[in-house]
């Protein structure tokens, strides 16, 4: 029973078992021996001891609060450096943690979300495994497969709302009745999609998001009923979504039943719907994987030749992510421990240097009969009261900096655009705080106490606290170099980006969308009409000097490719290469100032019972004709043979970051067959005055036009070409900043280690300087010793950097990870640091007094 | 930590232990029995409160271990024995008056003893 209670005693601080320990022990027994049922006396002392020990504990905590406070109060810039450097790491590491929660961890609001998956045709054999599906695919993949609960469908919609307000155009998506069960959301108000919605023949139903509902449409629950115009058809709203709700993007604003038609199954490449399953209970998901691919064999020898090697992809919905981002997120995550670490050994460093200032009165407690435990604890005390206020700050900071962190998330995950700040982050970033505060605590106040002892019989101080505080230094140092090598690389990427030729002149250029619908606009000439009035009147606009329509604007729209065969060469379909395919007006080059190499542009004579023409790319001339003349060469494109009358410069179809498919340009009016797709939309001008300021002019001039018709996405073309690089910029951003600060941290350390040496070597440089030593000898004494740290800091750093930067390659955009500039420059920096974090104390070196240096002694 | 008053109001627990103490030295188990004895137990001191106690009025200066120890039959080696100090008498007595002052503010609101 005995044993039993002095293990109990355990539980009170070692200093106060000490003192009591034993006299509980006896008043216990005495206790016992008096009571007349010791087994409750016994209980009652379990709990009597578990409420005491606390109360001692936090009696101690109280004293130690009150006595850090005191103490950090005398010395304010200490207290300041310390809670700014924890609050900078802190931030840092939360930021980056709500991210990469927000992004990668956290379950989509979606039910079961570990059994959805996302279905897609493998095309591996052009590097794409998650391509378009077809109806007729998709339709073979619902009957056939056995892993999966239930499978659905969806489309990217993009439909201009008529009726509500001015027109205008929404993102959404078709989807077919089985989505919304898969998901498992239910609407707010009224109903999703039933089966007999999703029929050919069914009367077209919209359901909205809350979004669109309560801006649009002022949250009236009367909405339901409601009859809307999309794209000139007719649909009735049958419910409205949550708040949370997004699919399959964050800018989805309405869903439409899909309502494939008959003949949509027949073309098995007519890709462009997306699968969702949700896998039965049990199923791995490599099992239906298997399943998945067994069936698209089966399509393949059903259909050998358009289903020529395609595959089946199921993938988790989590992980529907383009790489970029996945990396990016894990180099910001990296980019923020290694700024912990730096806060961190900074932090330590100052304590170090402070607990060895206050080592006489350390010693003084000590001698005074205070326990190592009870120093050690004090100063854990003090680290982790800087560590919280820090840590209070930091996650200010992080909050605040997340505006500009999510920008960093892509647009089509289906998650609000900015993370909450929750229980998880602020969990997260208390751990982190604590971790932080006894980490940087725990090491300096083990150092001294275990000094106090020594301390009473030497009264120096030793090499070997010298040695700890500089190994922290080249930590440091090293940290820094692995972020500023990593920053440089992106930058470097940054600018092998920016100095892309995107193949035209952007400047005052602006450009606006007008979406013709179907099938009001399906006929050629309603079309023809339509852009050859706001043509002609947007060219007599003062300033104007050139305006064209394009089917999709280069980098705004990437794909629109069709299968090219040379006229003479018949290939099979699946071997065919393929080119970009757009339509446009006569004057789409000049107005681009895309040059014309050979021939001609495009003419309004070329229709369609003329020659039928075409404008081709350079590298389309290199492709197939290469040192041959391509005027007047044949093939077959667009569902049509097409002649070559003009040579242009080729253009960055698909963005800065990627190389396009040599491209086709064929005149607007002879287009036959090739969906309504590639019909033109994007309007372009180019004027010699501000082009933002004709903005009212061209809506004027497309209201005249057709008072229903939308505009849409105005924006400067400069704008267009800029925001390619707009992401870069926010991971520039946030690294740099990074960067910055452990930089900052880093010169900080290097100044404190050398500071703290000088003063401790005073009487060494008096007695040298008093022996006939220069001030240049001492100079160069105490610069070595910065430049040694640096010098192991940066042998450390180069070789991290070289790991991290290969882990980064995928941001690198064709820049080497060991790019040689990069690395010199963050070494000549690194360098420059440590000069100048050793000059101050240098200077205080040369500036001794050898009399009253040796003097003190 | 000159002014009685500024410790005032006492934990009961400290007043019992300084009233205790008052006419005698004592260890701990006999501070425990005698506070039982003077409250007729009411008032049961458990060791885990009484030495958490002892630790903070030895901090504050209202009692000290004497290094004298008591009369040798008195004298029990193995425990520590504690005094209350002038110090602690002050605050002792201050508290007293705390109390009694209160008292008569409640007799004269009525809440004689007996009428109430």
């Amino acid at each position: 029973m005995m044993k039993l209670y002095r293990a109990l005693l355990r539980l009170y601080p070692a200093s106060f078992r000490a003192e009591y320990g034993d006299e509980l022990c006896a008043a216990h027994r005495d206790r016992l021996r008096d009571s007349s049922v010791p087994l409750l006396t016994s209980i009652a002392a379990l709990f009597e001891t578990l409420w005491a020990a606390l109360a001692v504990h936090l009696d101690i905590l109280k004293q130690d609060l009150r006595y850090a406070a005191r103490t950090l109060a005398r010395s304010p810039g200490f207290a300041l450096t310390a809670i700014v450097v924890a609050a900078l790491g802190i931030g840092a590491t939360t930021a980056a943690f709500t991210m990469i929660d927000y992004v990668l961890v956290r379950p989509l609001p979606f039910a079961d979300q570990d059994r959805i998956v996302k279905l897609f045709e493998d095309h591996s054999f052009i590097g794409v495994r998650d391509f378009d599906v077809s109806p007729g695919t998709f339709r073979d993949w619902q009957q056939n497969a056995k892993s999966f609960e239930s499978m659905g469908a969806y489309r990217s919609l993009s439909v201009n709302l008529i009726g509500i307000g001015d027109p205008k155009r929404i993102i959404g998506s078709g989807l077919t009745a089985g989505i919304f069960p898969i998901l498992g959301v239910k609407p707010v108000v009224g109903r999703y999609f039933a089966p007999e919605d999703d029929r050919e023949t069914s009367q077209g139903t919209a359901v909205l998001s809350y979004d669109l509902w309560q801006n649009d449409f002022a949250g009236d629950p009367a909405v339901l009923g409601k009859k809307i115009i999309l794209d000139n058809d007719a649909y009735t709203v049958i419910g409205v979504m949550p708040a949370t709700f997004y699919f399959p993007t964050r800018d989805a604003r309405i869903w439409t039943a899909m309502r494939f038609r008959a003949d949509a199954f027949e073309d098995r490449t007519d890709t462009y719907i997306f699968g969702v399953a949700k896998l039965k209970r049990g199923v791995a998901i490599e099992t239906a994987a298997a399943e998945m691919r067994a069936i698209a064999s089966q399509i393949e020898r059903a259909h050998p030749k358009e289903m020529a090697r395609v595959g089946a992809t199921v993938m988790p919905i989590r992980d529907d992510m383009p790489n970029q981002s996945r990396v990016m997120l894990r180099v910001l995550a990296a980019a923020s421990l290694c700024v912990l670490l730096v806060a961190c050994t900074n932090l330590a460093n100052l304590l170090l240097a402070r607990a060895l200032a206050r080592r006489k009165e350390l010693t003084v407690r000590a001698a005074m009969g205070a326990g190592r435990e009870r120093l050690v604890r004090q100063m854990l005390t003090e680290s982790l009261l800087l560590a919280i206020t820090g840590g209070a700050i930091g996650v200010l900071l992080a909050s605040l900096s997340l505006p500009l962190l999510v920008r960093l998330v892509p647009v089509y995950l289906p998650i609000a655009d900015v993370p909450p700040v929750d229980l998880r982050v602020l969990a997260f970033a208390a751990i982190v705080t604590i971790a932080t505060g006894v980490g940087f605590g725990v090491l300096p106040a083990l150092r001294v106490s275990s000094d106090s002892d020594t301390l009473r019989e030497r009264g120096g101080t030793g090499g070997r606290k010298e040695r700890l505080r500089s190994a922290l230094v080249i930590a440091e140092v090293a940290g820094s170099v692995v972020l500023l090598v990593s920053c440089g690389l992106l930058v470097r990427a940054l600018w092998r980006i920016q100095s892309v030729d995107p193949g035209f002149r952007s400047e005052n250029v602006l450009t606006l969308r007008t979406s013709l619908p179907i099938p009001k606009y399906e006929p050629n000439p309603r079309r023809e009409q339509f852009i050859e009035r706001v043509l002609s009147e947007t060219r007599q606009l003062p300033g104007v000097t050139g305006a064209a329509y394009i089917s999709g604007l280069p980098m705004v729209q990437g794909g629109g490719i069709w299968a090219v065969e040379v006229e003479g060469h018949p290939q099979p379909l699946s071997e065919r290469k393929t080119a970009s395919l757009r339509f446009v007006t006569p004057g789409y080059f000049q107005t681009m100032q895309i040059p014309l190499v050979r021939g001609r542009d495009v003419a309004d004579s070329d229709r369609l019972d003329s020659l039928f023409t075409a404008v081709v790319s350079e590298s389309f001339v290199r492709r197939y004709w290469p040192d041959q003349d391509p005027l007047g060469r044949r093939f077959d494109f667009g569902n049509a043979t097409r002649t070559i009358v003009g040579v242009v410069r080729d253009v960055r179809v698909r963005g800065l970051e990627r190389i396009a498919e040599p491209q086709v340009y064929l005149p607007y009016k002879q287009q036959k067959n090739v969906g309504f797709f590639y019909a033109p939309k994007d309007l372009v001008i180019r004027a010699t005055v501000d082009p933002a300021s004709l903005t009212p002019a061209l809506r004027r001039i497309i209201r005249e036009t057709d008072a229903e018709q939308p505009v849409s996405d105005v924006h400067l073309l400069t704008d267009i070409v800029s925001l390619q690089t707009a992401t870069r910029r926010v991971q520039l951003a946030a690294l740099g900043s990074f960067a910055a600060i452990a930089f900052l941290l880093a010169a900080i350390g290097i100044h404190g280690v050398l500071s703290f040496a000088v003063s401790n070597r005073t009487q060494e440089i008096g007695v040298r300087m008093a022996l006939g030593a220069g001030r240049g000898n001492i100079l160069s004494l105490i610069l070595r010793d910065g430049v040694i740290l640096a010098a192991l800091g940066i042998a450390a750093g180069v070789a991290l950097a070289f790991g991290a930067a290969t882990a980064m390659r995928a941001l690198l955009a064709g820049v080497e990870p060991a790019d040689p500039a990069t690395f010199a420059s963050a070494i000549a920096l690194c360098f420059t640091m440590t000069l100048f974090g050793s000059l101050l104390p240098a200077l205080r070196a040369v500036r001794v007094d050898p009399v009253t240096a040796i003097r003190s002694e | 930590m000159t002014d009685p008053a500024a410790l005032l109001p006492l934990p009961p627990a400290t007043f019992h232990i300084l009233l205790s103490l008052a006419d005698e030295d004592r260890h701990g188990y006999a501070i425990i029995q005698d506070v039982a004895l003077r409250t007729g137990g009411e008032l049961k001191l458990s060791p885990a409160t009484l030495y958490r106690s002892i630790q903070r009025m030895l901090e504050q200066g209202l009692i000290l271990e004497p290094r004298d120890r008591p009369s040798p039959e008195d004298d029990d080696e193995r425990r520590r024995y504690y005094r209350i100090t002038p110090f602690g008498k002050s605050v002792a007595r201050a508290e007293t008056r705390r109390l009694t002052q209160l008292v008569k503010f409640a007799r004269e609101s009525g809440f004689a003893a007996g009428k109430a």
